[in-house]
């Protein structure tokens, strides 16, 4: 037959092993399958494509959209990725292979796990980081359901009314299907509010509240009070968190979270039209066997040497089948390994310059654009590299004039303000041409 | 591969730095109280760039990927990862959009999930997809969602149970347990198919549906599908179709045209794209027409691995109508070539052509003799690590004790294959003159075998400075 790049049986290959299982063609190979289910006609796909028509098919796709500078967070951040990054993850040892279920040949992924799992650690203070799950949003979602594990006999989970759109979407969406009722915090002065928190503690029911550390507002929440008030009526305190502020913010260990999730993208993963991301899950250790995914842990191989291996899988599907703490199997493992050359890239000051760039940004911007008199603010309250504004035009038109200069910003929320955001990325002329644009 | 013994935070010296960014506002001080900061800085490793590449690739060389050779791992799908596809998914123009971008400024993503949406329907025989699944548990999730939200949306608020076979991957079980639903296990027969008068008494008004690997976990296909797919459409449930066997029926047959409402693919299996380690995949979700309405379910916080999703059309783009009826049957060709080279040192359970992957039960002389124990499943899947080769999965599914389950997939060559066969024959040999050889495998990997059982007791799941 006309060789097909990625297969490489000859004819002369394709007989002989009928020949050795006795069979005249491939197709005597499907005689168990009903023949009226045997697809005859060819399916209809385009024409097979060589390797540069693909290119070029792709390449055409990518320019039909303008190249925008963003300017906008809501939970996916256009942090700088330096060039070691894709180098490292393409290396086809770590992207070709399968979850490390042989140790003995995949020491590679369960180290960089070990190191992830630390590095999620350190950042949260917290003492257990699972390997990953698929992102922010359904860490959010796998919390909730934790919560309810580690309460018994209580299913209510309250989620702050300041968390991200898509993280409350989410949730919601797991929690009506698994039964767990839902309650909500208010949000005061853009703030999670601690009065309505203690209010619904009182329905006796709560098993866990999840409050953002910086919220849909891109204002850093004052937790004061609140782990305190989870604790007295036993229920967890669940933060969600962008992970490179946790590099500067106070820890969810020092708010005393119990948990504490959130979406590693920050952390040096491309934007790429929302995914491949990484959800990161971490908790203190009397939780750790209610933890969802993967967990990888040290020890020793018979020569008594360091070694590395998934470990408390008794909490796993692939053990325990419906009783699992989870169903998540395959997880995000190539996008953990993102985040932890990210991190061994920046260090401690690397990440510490990131913040303080990135900050000190948006509050040029903050300042610039209340000086066009265009918008007015909104909330009286510390922020660190996203902030909302209240326009004062039309926001479709400023949106407008905005792609046509070629920036992505000045983003609708649901209460009518628009959301800007600045990383280390964009520097004080590309600021300038922003407001200039407006 | 060679032992390689440092982490990261090992290789750290204060006031060494891995990155380079320009110094405007780099020594800002940040605006805000400091009740709001954290108190010391994260530990994270100082290190140079030279030192994160020479570290990571040291690590990368003590892995084994589909590039270093035979993965014959059952039901994972451990098909050659084309290249081309790894330059589209890195082009620039897709890395940097934002997932909120208004739908007009992203044209050529749009697109990018339109085509893959109408060429998946036509190989599966559903009407649409959605891509918002990251991975194959998380698609089973959102389907079994789908199938509730049609239920409910009948008012039909009794059907809280799925039928679940015990030959089914774990995540079947699982994912309807998080899903809210009860799990009815149905027997299989002794010919390891769904046993269909096993089936009959489980059906009624409480019934939401059943989940179907088609192959199953056996590698043998369901045939009397049919008549299952009457039996439970008949009982007013829905047949969701786990498709992370789906490689074998690649342009062969069509879940849509068997019966089935619901399913998802895992494109990291069926199409191409990297196991990464262990992700990321993704899992989008088929439904046949009358299920359209329902696809709106939320699972994930923006549009799915779209970066996953740009591999699988350049895949099926390449493949295109004249290769893509060849897939599945190289592959089902490949396995049934295996088997039957290997059967007379292997205990086949249950004889019967098979499709991508099938079963062993352990050796047929495990050298076990007085005194002596023989060679099991795992000896044999570590022996093989040192001949140069992934193991097979082992102990699944769980209807045999010593289950050795092998899928070469069709990017396997008759070389390869031979190979692997003349490498396992060698191994029963060893076994029945020494199971000793085996219990000790493997010689020559990165690490022998590791204490796992201290691994759970004591967890150490976190580099400590000890100093």
């Amino acid at each position: 037959m006309a060789g097909f790049c990625y297969f490489p049986q000859t004819g002369e290959d394709i007989r002989q092993m009928l020949d050795r299982i006795g069979v005249t063609s491939m197709d005597d190979l499907y005689c168990d399958v009903p023949p009226e289910f045997l697809h005859k006609e060819e399916l209809n796909l385009p024409d097979a494509m060589s390797e540069q028509q693909v290119r070029h098919f792709f390449e055409s796709l990518a320019a039909m959209d303008p190249k925008l500078k963003v300017f906008v967070g809501a939970g996916a951040y256009d942090h700088y990725v330096p060039a070691v990054i894709p180098y490292i993850t393409s290396r086809s040892e770590f992207l070709t292979a399968y979850t490390p279920y042989q140790c003995e040949i995949s020491q590679g992924t369960l180290r960089y796990i070990f190191e992830y799992q630390t590095m999620i650690c350190n950042l949260t203070g917290l003492d257990v980081s699972n390997a990953s799950v698929y992102d922010g949003s359904t860490a959010a979602a796998e919390a909730m359901r934790m919560c309810v594990a580690c309460a018994r006999r209580k299913n209510t989970v309250l989620l702050s009314k300041a968390l991200l759109p898509q993280v409350l979407g989410v949730v919601k969406t797991y929690a009506k299907y698994a039964g767990i009722r839902l309650a909500f915090i208010e949000a005061e002065g853009g703030r999670t509010s601690l009065a309505s928190l203690k209010a619904q503690l009182e329905s006796g029911d709560v098993a866990g509240a999840i409050v953002p550390s910086v919220n849909r507002y891109g204002i850093v929440e004052d937790l004061t009070g609140f782990a305190e008030a989870l604790h007295a009526c036993d229920a967890l305190l669940v933060q969600y968190c962008d992970p490179s502020a946790l590099a500067v913010l106070k820890t969810p260990a020092e708010w005393d979270a119990d948990i504490a999730v959130g979406d590693g993208q920050s952390l040096g993963i491309p934007l790429c039209y929302g995914g491949p991301y990484v959800g990161f899950m971490a908790c203190k250790k009397a939780y750790m066997r209610k933890l969802p995914g993967r967990i990888v842990g040290q020890t020793v191989d018979a020569q008594g040497r360091r070694a590395f291996v998934l470990t408390l899988q008794a909490r796993e599907q692939h053990i325990r089948r419906e009783k699992a703490t989870s169903n998540i199997c395959s997880n995000e493992s190539l996008m953990a390994l993102w985040v932890t050359v990210y991190l061994s890239l920046m260090g401690p000051e690397g990440m510490r310059q990131v913040n303080a760039k990135s900050s000190a940004g948006a509050h040029y911007l903050y300042e610039k654009l209340l000086e066009t008199g265009k918008f007015e603010p909104v909330f009286d309250a510390p922020f660190l590299k996203e902030f909302v504004l209240k326009p004062l035009c039309n926001v479709n038109e400023l949106q407008q004039r905005l792609c046509d200069a070629g920036f992505f910003a000045a983003l609708k929320t649901e209460e009518g303000y628009v959301s800007f955001c600045v990383t280390e990325k964009h520097n004080r002329a590309e600021i300038d041409a922003l407001v200039a644009a407006i | 591969m060679r032992y390689y013994d440092k982490l990261v935070f090992e290789l750290s010296k204060p006031g060494r730095s891995g990155f380079s960014l320009s110094q405007e506002w780099a020594d800002a001080p940040l605006d805000l109280d400091p009740a709001l900061l954290r108190v010391e800085a994260p530990v994270l490793p100082e290190v140079s760039e030279v030192d994160v590449v020479r570290h990571y690739t040291n690590l990368s060389q003590m892995n084994f990927g589909v590039d270093t050779g035979f993965y014959p791992l059952g039901s994972c799908t451990m098909k050659y990862n084309p290249k081309i596809n790894e330059e589209i998914a890195a082009l620039p123009a897709f890395l940097g959009l934002h997932p909120l971008q208004d739908p007009e400024t992203v044209k050529g993503a749009r697109t990018v999930l339109d085509w893959t949406d109408r060429l998946l329907a036509e190989i599966t025989g559903m009407k649409h997809f959605t891509f918002k699944p990251c991975a194959g548990a998380h698609g089973e999730l959102t389907g079994l969602m789908i199938l509730r939200e049609y239920h409910l949306s009948r008012g039909d608020e009794g059907r809280t149970k799925v039928i679940v076979p015990d030959s089914a991957h774990g995540t079947n079980p699982a994912s309807a347990a998080v899903c809210g639903l009860e799990i009815v296990e149905v027997k299989s027969n002794a010919a390891g198919l769904v046993d269909v008068e096993e089936l009959k008494p489980l059906l009624g008004p409480d019934i939401a549906g059943i989940m179907m690997t088609n192959p199953n976990t056996l590698g043998l296909f369901e045939k009397d599908i049919k008549e299952i797919a009457a039996l439970v459409h008949g009982c007013g449930g829905l047949l969701y179709y786990d498709g992370a066997n789906m490689n074998p029926l690649l342009g062969a047959v069509r879940p849509g045209d068997m019966g089935f409402d619901i399913m998802h693919l895992n494109l990291h299996k069926t199409f191409s794209t990297p196991h990464g380690g262990g992700g990321p995949g993704s899992g989008p979700v088929g439904v046949a027409e009358h299920l359209v309405p329902f696809l709106g379910v939320s699972t994930s916080g923006f549009h799915g691995n779209f970066g996953v999703i740009l591999r699988a059309l350049a895949y099926i783009l390449m493949l295109g109508k004249q290769n893509v009826h060849l897939a599945g049957r190289l592959a089902t060709l490949n396995a049934n070539y295996i088997k039957e080279c290997l059967r007379d040192a292997y205990k086949l359970p249950i004889d019967s052509v098979c499709k991508h992957e099938f079963v062993f039960d352990g050796l047929i002389d495990d050298g076990a003799c007085e005194g002596k124990a023989g060679a099991t499943t795992l000896d044999v899947a570590k022996r093989l690590l040192d001949f140069g080769y992934h193991a097979p999965t082992i102990y699944f599914p769980l209807l045999f004790h010593q289950a050795l389950m092998i899928e070469p997939t069709e990017t396997e060559s008759k070389e390869t294959l031979d190979d692997f066969i003349a490498v396992m024959h060698k191994i029963a040999e060893e076994a029945a003159a020494d199971p000793n050889i085996l219990h000790a495998a493997p010689h020559n990997a990165p690490i022998s075998r590791p204490d796992e059982t201290t691994a759970a007791r004591n967890p150490i799941l976190k580099w400590e400075n000890e100093n």
